[in-house]
């Protein structure tokens, strides 16, 4: 669906489902420089399942208008608006990579809005590998090259996709490649570089926190994971083998059971508001 | 993603040889099987009602009944779009259906085509008698009319679609100025690139959006299976225009679903699959997926043989005293000789016609008279094949539509196979010599 916010068009899939006001509202916030579409073997399962999804396109990404906000604090605010403009006082949070660094500090700035946060592949910062971040600043998709090879673990490289017939890597790729790279890749890693409050953010979160970790993530290793996740209060932890960065796509049912788990019993489907 | 976590700034990625190994396949995931299993079942338990309804759903990936997917035909499809530098594909019972399903996912009744007039004869008969039934009406353009495309587009035109080297004659489409009108025009670019296979030309990288093999020929490689696939690029913007409310209006069989919304770059293929597969259902055995996955381990050894041995021939063929002309990319005078070093930098392929001097008689005989090369209908074997479409394939076409096909009764087509070269020259020695008795007889 398309809705409104600072005055320009936002698209966000609805994972199948018409929007419900009525319903819970789940958000889910992409990684650097990728869409919505990365979250289609979650969104779809909630929407079927008793909740309101919103699989964001952030400014400038993917079918959303705009340009790309240029701090993760600006992304965080954006967020809460997104909340308001489509007649939400509350919302749960999922976020994956960069999302997990947008969410944290969304909940922190936050905390009456968001009622539980869901990071996959998430760390306290994000520090960028300076040649990939002047190569995605360049708008030189060889940076797209090697965020797909070092997002990905043995599904991406070798196969075996949740979807019969979809290639992770090149799926991915084009994702990433669907709008100029600087204006979307560069600009979001340059904030994932820049932002140096997400251990402090996440010292302030006090509601239902789960941290999906893998142990093939050279993006985020399962390291930095629990350094952020051992900062919030009451947090759960879940590590998956054999798995990379892209664990949403990589391994979509295990994310989706532990993911599942997590938000119905912190932010049950039953539970009517607004 | 810090710097002393990464070593240097190049993509470690899997390679071609590597890719047509490994790609779309864990063993872990196999019970440690090494050889790709083949999953001889029609249906998949669900672990419960919910599971059920989240796979019927599109919520949740996994395989519900083998005409929809199967896991070794997905093996195959991930294995060839990794191959093509594609995002999805979608593996069928043989490369007619495979163009079936593209076309029927792409138009609906009332919707045009534009068509390159030089194609396999079954995929004429498709464009020219078969779709009209459906409604979808196509145009016609000689291949090497790059300029013909453009004015042969319409309101209603939703797509171009060619072999990228045209069967039987060689003629080689430009693939990028092509790719280029279709874009322009909103539209894309769908390329059946059977006798290349991606170890010798990537459509995607010259502007296709689409490509379809039939897998049967160089892909599997021995002359044991039916196969075919599409793959998507992954590139085309479905949503630029209004031109394809099946991809981007809310599609009823799915509780209006979008696909190009909800799937984006493998839109096209998540539609081919879930509509496709499930209203006309030619989908691929998985015995037959095995086999295909067989061949292409060995794609690229083989393809350079096959290259190689062309080559040879190319160069008997055009200095023997038998033989009239001969049709092949690698051919200095050929027409498309250098856009072939363009786009096929790997080889220019084992498909060569040639004429045999004293027309349709010489060429009756040559074929019944050779013992190593097999007369039949198809290409792509490891084996020699020839065929001499006047007196075989194509006898019953009149001399008009002969021409427009771009045949001529002295033509054989020939598809050269991986044996010892000496050999097939030997061969085609002993079919010359039979070719040259009745001219002898008649000038006696």
């Amino acid at each position: 669906m398309k809705f409104k916010v600072d005055g320009h068009e936002v698209y966000a899939s609805t994972g199948g489902r018409p929007f419900d006001k009525n319903k819970p509202l789940i958000i889910f916030v992409h990684g650097s420089g990728l869409t919505h579409m990365t979250w289609v073997l979650q969104t779809r399962y909630f929407a079927f399942h008793g909740y309101s999804c919103l699989a964001l396109d952030l400014p400038g990404h993917g079918l959303s208008g705009g340009e790309s906000l240029k701090s993760i604090e600006d992304m965080a605010d954006w967020i809460s608006k997104v909340i308001e403009s489509v007649g939400f006082k509350e919302a749960s949070l999922v976020g994956h990579s960069q999302g997990c660094l947008v969410t944290v500090e969304c909940t922190a700035r936050y905390p009456d809005k968001i009622k539980t946060l869901s990071l996959m592949g998430g760390a306290g910062a994000i520090p960028m590998n300076k040649e990939l971040l002047s190569l995605a600043e360049n708008n030189d998709p060889k940076a797209v090259d090697l965020m797909m090879d070092w997002a990905h673990g043995p599904a991406g490289h070798f196969g075996g996709h949740p979807v019969p017939g979809l290639y992770h890597i090149n799926t991915g790729g084009m994702l990433a490649k669907s709008r100029t790279i600087k204006n979307t890749l560069g600009v979001d890693f340059r904030a994932c570089d820049n932002y140096k409050n997400g251990f402090e953010a996440a010292k302030k979160i006090k509601i239902p926190t789960l941290s999906i970790l893998a142990t093939d993530d050279k993006m985020c290793p399962v390291k930095e994971g629990k350094k952020l996740a051992d900062l919030i209060e009451g947090s759960k932890v879940d590590i998956i083998d054999n798995c990379g960065h892209m664990m949403l796509l990589e391994e979509a049912d295990r994310v989706l059971k532990v993911l599942k788990n997590f938000i119905t019993k912190n932010y049950p489907a039953k539970k009517v508001i607004n | 993603m810090s710097d002393k976590d990464k070593k240097g700034t190049k993509p470690n990625t899997y390679k071609f040889d590597t890719l047509s190994l490994h790609a779309g396949y864990q063993p872990h995931k196999n019970a440690g099987s090494r050889q790709v299993p083949i999953y001889q079942t029609t249906s998949y338990l669900f672990d419960d009602v919910d599971h059920a309804a989240a796979l019927f759903n599109l919520e949740r990936g996994g395989h519900i009944y083998s005409r929809i997917s199967n896991p070794t035909v997905a093996v195959l499809e991930e294995r060839v779009a990794s191959l093509e530098g594609g995002t999805a594909a979608l593996a069928t019972s043989s490369g007619m259906s495979a163009i079936f399903l593209a076309v029927m996912t792409l138009c609906e009744a009332g919707d045009h085509l534009v068509v390159s007039s030089q194609l396999y004869g079954g995929t004429v008969n498709l464009f020219r008698l078969t779709l009209p039934k459906f409604g979808i009406k196509c145009t016609f353009v000689k291949p090497r009319d790059t300029e013909g495309f453009k004015k042969a587009i319409q309101k209603n035109t939703k797509g171009i679609f060619g072999e990228l080297v045209g069967n039987p004659g060689n003629e080689i489409m430009n693939m990028p100025e092509i790719a280029k009108i279709a874009h322009d025009a909103g539209i894309p670019l769908m390329v059946d690139a059977t006798y290349q296979t991606p170890y010798l030309c990537k459509p995607f990288e010259h502007g296709a959006d689409i490509v379809i093999h039939s897998l049967t020929k160089w892909m599997a490689g021995h002359g044991s299976s039916m196969a075919g696939i599409l793959v998507e690029g992954g590139k085309f913007d479905w949503m630029q225009n209004d031109k394809f409310p099946t991809m981007t209006a809310p599609y009823e069989g799915y509780h209006g679903l979008s696909f190009a919304e909800e799937f984006g770059p493998t839109a096209f293929t998540m539609k081919a699959r879930a509509e496709g597969m499930r209203d006309f259902g030619p989908c691929l055995s998985p015995q037959n997926a095995w086999n295909v996955l067989q061949g292409i381990e060995t794609l690229s050894v083989r393809m350079k043989k096959h290259c190689s041995n062309a080559d040879e021939m190319v160069k008997y063929l055009s200095s023997h005293e038998s033989v009239a002309w001969v049709s092949h990319p690698n051919v200095p005078d050929h027409p498309d000789h250098e856009l072939a070093k363009k786009l096929l930098p790997n080889g220019r392929g084992s498909m060569i016609a040639f004429g045999i001097k004293g027309g349709k008689d010489a060429g009756v005989a040559f074929i019944n008279n050779v013992k190593l090369a097999s007369h039949l209908a198809n290409v792509g074997d490891t084996r020699t094949l020839v065929i001499h479409p006047a007196s075989g394939t194509h006898s019953q076409m009149d001399e008009a539509t002969l021409k427009f096909a771009g045949l001529s009764h002295d033509m054989i087509r020939l598809s050269v196979g991986i044996e010892d070269i000496d050999d097939i020259k030997n061969d085609f020695e002993i079919g010359f010599r039979a070719a040259r008795k009745p001219r002898l007889v008649s000038n006696q």
